[in-house]
C-alpha cells in the first residue's frame, strides 16, 4: 500500500533542497566539498517503506539500483514522484533531476533537460554515456509516465 | 624486482596520453604494448585482404598472418596443432560455442555438469540457455570460508560423475587462483571432460596445456595485452571434433545445397563468417611480446603490489576485504561497512583512481558471500608502489568522506 503522504513530504523535502542545498553546490568549487552536499541531500528524504522495493518500481543500474514511486494529481494533472536508492551518490543525482521535474506537467516534462544542471555542476559529464550508475534509465522511467 | 618498471610502461602509450590517471581496472582490459598497435596497422595498411577465399597473392599474404597468429597461440599454449585454437570474439562467445556444441554429441538430459560459486556469468548463462532447457542438471562447487574454491566439497561433488567440470582458472571478482593441475587430475579421474575459463588466469601464468592435460581451455585476447574482439577456445582435437558448429555460414562449410550442407574440418569448421583477421594479427603480435618478457618477475611483482594494497588496507577502518593476498592473481576486492560500493567507486573516481564497482558479472558469488557488490582493485605488471601508495591515500580520502 502506498501512501499518498510520500509524495508531499518529498515534495516539501525537493522544494527544500531546491532553495538551500542546490545554491551551495552552484557555490561549492572543490569537489570534496560538492560529494560532501551531495552525499547528504537523500538524508532529508522521508522514510521509504522497505515494502516499495518491489520489481514493479526498480530501475535496475548497473552498480546500483533505484526504487521510483509516481503519482499524478487528478485535478492539476502535475506529476510527482517519490524514491530510493542503495547507494547515497546516486540518491543525490536523483534528486538534482527531481529538484527540477517534481511537480511538472506533462508539456512541461517533455521539454525539461535536468541532466544539463549535472554537467554544469560538474557532477556528471554526460548522463548518457555512464549507464553504469543508471541514472539515464531513472530519467527515461520519469519521462515514460508523460 | 627484476625489470624496469619506467622502461615497460613506456612500451604502453595509453600512461603517456593519460598521466593523470591510475589504472586499476585490469581485471576489465589491459592497456597494450605498442607492439599489438604496430602489426594490426601493418596489417591494415599493407596486408588487408581476406584469408582463405581470393585467388590473388594478397589473400595468401593476409592468410599466412592470420594462420602464422594462430601457430603463435598453440605454441604458447604447447597445443599438439594449430588447428586446436578456434578464434572467438572472446570468452563468452567461446563458452556459448562449447556449450551449445557438447548439447547432444557429449551432454543429454539427466547429464550433470559441475561449476563454483565463483565463475563468471560466462561460464553460468551460456549453460542456461543451451543445456539446462534440455534436461542437463548443474551443481555448483561452494566456497571455503575464506571465498577459496572448496576442493573437499568438488571431491564430494564429482562423485555425482559429471559429465563435463568446468572451473575458473583465476576468480575474477577475487582474484584467487584455483589449484587447477589437483582441479583437472581429480575431475579427469572421475570421468569428466574439464574446461577452464582461463580469462582471468592466462595473464597470470603460461599455460602448458598437455602437461596441465585440459580439455578445453578458452581466454579473451584483451586481456592478454591484445585488442578485443578476438578470442580463443583451444580443446583437444577429440573433444573439437565433436563440437556442433553454433553459427554457419562462410569459411565452416565444405559443400552446401538447399536441402543439406557438410562441415569443414577444424579449425574453420567453429569459425563461420570473415574472422577478426586484423585481432587475431594483434593478439599474435601480443603474446610475441609476452614472450620476450619476464613472467616470473610478472608475478612475483604483481604480488608484492597486493601484498602493499592489502596491508595498506589494513589500516584504514571499516574496510572490509573479500579477497586475501596469497595465491592471488592481482586483484582485490573491498567494501567499507555499510557503504555501497558505487559510493566508494565515484569518489576514487573523482580521485582518478580507476576501479570498477558492482558484482563484476558474478552475481551468483555476491549471493553467496551475502554482500552487495565490492570495489575491485585489480593490479598488472605495469602498477608501480607509488600508484599502490596513491590509491590507498585517495581510499583514505574516499572513506573519511563517506564516514562523516
Amino acid at each position: 500500500m502506498i501512501r499518498p503522504d510520500i509524495f508531499t513530504k518529498t515534495a516539501v523535502v525537493l522544494k527544500n533542497i531546491y532553495d538551500k542545498q542546490l545554491p551551495e553546490l552552484r557555490q561549492t568549487k572543490d569537489w570534496q566539498g560538492k560529494y560532501r552536499i551531495l552525499m547528504t541531500l537523500g538524508k532529508e528524504l522521508p522514510a521509504f517503506d522497505i515494502e516499495w522495493h518491489r520489481d514493479e518500481f526498480l530501475v535496475q543500474g548497473c552498480e546500483s539500483k533505484a526504487w521510483l514511486l509516481h503519482y499524478q494529481d487528478p485535478i492539476t494533472a502535475r506529476h510527482f514522484w517519490a524514491f530510493d536508492s542503495d547507494a547515497r551518490i546516486v540518491k543525490g543525482l536523483i534528486i538534482l533531476l527531481l529538484v527540477q521535474l517534481n511537480g511538472l506537467t506533462a508539456e512541461q516534462l517533455a521539454e525539461a533537460t535536468p541532466e544539463l544542471l549535472l554537467s554544469e555542476l560538474q557532477l556528471q559529464q554526460n548522463i548518457s554515456l555512464s549507464r553504469s550508475n543508471g541514472l539515464l534509465a531513472v530519467l527515461n522511467k520519469i519521462k515514460a509516465v508523460i | 624486482m627484476n625489470f624496469d618498471l619506467s622502461a615497460l610502461r613506456q612500451e604502453f602509450p595509453f600512461f603517456s596520453a593519460h598521466p593523470e590517471w591510475i589504472y586499476l581496472d585490469n581485471a576489465a582490459t589491459l592497456h597494450k604494448p605498442q607492439a599489438v598497435f604496430d602489426a594490426m596497422n601493418e596489417f591494415y595498411r599493407s596486408q588487408n585482404s581476406n584469408v582463405h577465399r581470393s585467388a590473388h597473392g594478397l589473400s595468401q599474404q593476409a592468410t599466412t598472418a592470420f594462420e602464422t597468429a594462430r601457430t603463435t597461440v598453440a605454441q604458447f599454449l604447447n597445443a599438439r596443432f594449430s588447428h586446436e585454437i578456434i578464434w572467438t570474439s572472446g570468452t563468452t562467445a567461446g563458452f556459448n560455442q562449447l556449450v551449445f556444441g557438447l548439447m547432444g554429441p557429449v551432454l543429454q538430459s539427466g547429464d550433470r555438469v559441475l561449476i563454483s560459486s565463483m565463475e563468471h556469468h560466462a561460464n553460468i548463462v551460456p549453460w542456461h540457455i543451451h543445456a539446462l532447457p534440455f534436461g542437463v542438471e548443474l551443481d555448483v562447487v561452494p566456497l571455503t570460508a575464506d571465498h577459496r574454491f572448496d576442493m573437499a566439497a568438488f571431491e564430494e561433488l564429482l562423485q555425482l560423475k559429471p559429465k563435463v567440470v568446468s572451473i575458473s582458472h583465476v576468480s575474477n571478482a577475487l582474484g584467487h587462483i584455483q589449484q587447477v593441475a589437483d582441479i583437472v587430475r581429480l575431475a579427469k579421474a572421475a570421468g569428466a571432460i574439464v574446461v577452464l575459463d582461463g580469462a582471468q588466469g592466462i595473464v597470470w601464468q603460461r599455460i602448458d596445456v598437455q602437461a596441465l592435460d585440459v580439455d578445453f581451455y578458452l581466454f579473451s585476447g584483451h586481456k592478454l595485452y591484445g585488442p578485443t574482439g578476438i578470442g580463443v577456445l583451444y580443446g583437444k582435437t577429440r573433444y573439437l571434433a565433436l563440437l556442433r558448429p553454433l553459427l554457419g555460414g562462410g569459411e565452416m562449410i565444405k559443400t552446401v545445397s538447399f536441402t543439406q550442407s557438410s562441415w569443414n574440418d577444424l579449425p574453420y569448421r567453429l569459425e563461420a563468417g570473415t574472422p577478426n583477421i586484423a585481432a587475431a594479427v594483434g593478439l599474435g603480435a601480443a603474446i610475441l611480446w609476452l614472450q620476450q618478457q619476464d613472467l616470473t618477475a610478472f608475478q612475483q611483482h604483481k604480488t608484492a603490489l597486493v601484498q602493499r594494497f592489502y596491508d595498506g588496507c589494513k589500516q584504514i577502518p571499516l574496510l572490509d576485504l573479500l579477497s586475501g593476498p596469497t595465491t592471488n592473481a592481482g586483484i582485490v576486492a573491498l567494501n567499507l561497512k555499510n557503504e555501497h560500493p558505487a559510493d566508494l567507486a565515484t569518489l576514487l573516481d573523482q580521485q582518478n583512481i580507476a576501479v570498477r564497482a558492482g558484482t563484476h558479472c558474478a552475481m551468483p558469488l555476491f549471493n553467496t558471500m551475502n554482500v552487495k557488490g565490492s570495489v575491485r582493485f585489480s593490479f598488472a605488471c605495469y602498477n608501480s608502489f607509488d600508484e599502490v601508495d596513491r590509491t590507498l591515500a585517495a581510499l583514505t580520502t574516499a572513506v573519511e568522506l563517506l564516514s562523516e
